[in-house]
């Protein structure tokens, strides 16, 4: 297993990538009234026919030669039926993959939401010539940026991949879900010191 | 106090380093961090964020951070392999947070293989 869900979803966004996404949007549903957290990764890769969509739940299933078994998506499977969620692929043969999975927030089991400013940073620097959309939804309040935005600041991609740009990014992240989470608490720099 | 970082500030790096763009440029020294499920699992995003906390505390801007997926040897990770130009590619394993600035200064700064920690050595 994974520790929490900001692993599980760069791992995901991973597969997204190898599968020659060009575009990966990751959304984050913090549902306080209906008591749920749902994850959703979105990819613009070559997809999968019904048959891969089934066998990719069996860990027995990889599409890799390096080794033989592929834990990503059985774990992230059996963490959402633990905690009471949803899971699901929906994918099509050229078109893309959306995997989601949902957790009840107050099952014992749910993995806390973990870093997810450093998930998106990962990717972005992992694969800077990659588009991300990354989108935190607080009930009814939502945060989101993604490369489209922050290129546009910049100017010059490649400057995604600098350390001093990529922990930028992070922090953005970090204050925009911390934002959200306490009600638009602006007292970001006092209350949640590195 | 408030103190959000906004866009702006962003905006605002970009044009006080002037440095920042020599990391992208090509013949630099490499780090590879293995960003596979099992790296992901055994800790590879928190190397990642120390290796990118180093670099820019000591201000070094030639050299580039990759990822790349996992590589058969699930067990030693997390995995980093340095590059430098013109020398073997050393990998590392079983890297912590912890023993990231010692593999910078060791081995990005002084040229020094960190002996404890490789796993293998390739051309």
């Amino acid at each position: 297993m994974l520790q929490d869900l900001s692993q599980y979803i760069l791992d995901i966004a991973e597969n997204s990538l190898k599968a020659e996404a060009s575009r990966v949007e990751i959304e984050v549903f913090e549902d306080t009234r209906g008591d749920l957290i749902t994850l959703k990764v979105t990819d613009n890769g070559y997809g999968m026919d019904d048959e891969q969509v089934s066998a990719i739940e069996n860990p027995f299933f990889t599409t890799r030669t390096e080794r033989r078994v592929g834990l990503g998506i059985p774990f992230l499977k059996q963490a959402s039926d633990t905690c009471g969620g949803r899971f699901e692929i929906r994918s099509v043969k050229g078109r893309g993959t959306v995997v989601e999975a949902s957790f009840k927030r107050d099952c014992i089991d749910c993995p806390p939401l973990g870093d997810i400013p450093a998930t998106v940073m990962t990717l972005m620097v992992g694969w800077p010539e990659r588009d991300f959309l990354f989108r935190f939804n607080f009930d009814d309040e939502l945060f989101e940026t993604g490369t489209e935005e922050l290129v546009q600041v910049l100017q010059d991609r490649s400057l995604l991949v600098t350390p001093e740009v990529a922990l930028w990014i992070s922090r953005y992240i970090e204050q925009g879900i911390y934002h959200l989470r306490t009600g638009g608490n602006e007292d970001f720099e006092e209350n949640n010191q590195p | 106090m408030k103190k959000i970082t906004s866009l702006e500030d962003l905006r605002k790096i970009k044009e006080q380093s002037k440095d920042l763009t020599s990391a992208r440029s090509g013949g630099k020294m490499r780090i590879i961090v293995g960003m596979g499920t099992c790296g992901i699992a055994a800790g590879a995003r928190e190397v990642m964020t120390a290796i990118l906390q180093e670099l820019e505390k000591r201000g070094l801007t030639d050299v580039a951070v990759e990822t790349t997926g996992c590589i058969g040897m699930c067990q030693k990770e997390p995995l980093v392999d340095v590059i430098r130009p013109g020398e073997p590619r050393t990998t590392y394993g079983e890297v912590g947070p912890g023993d990231v600035p010692r593999i910078i200064v060791e081995h990005i700064v002084n040229g020094n293989i960190v002996e404890d920690k490789v796993v293998g050595q390739t051309d």
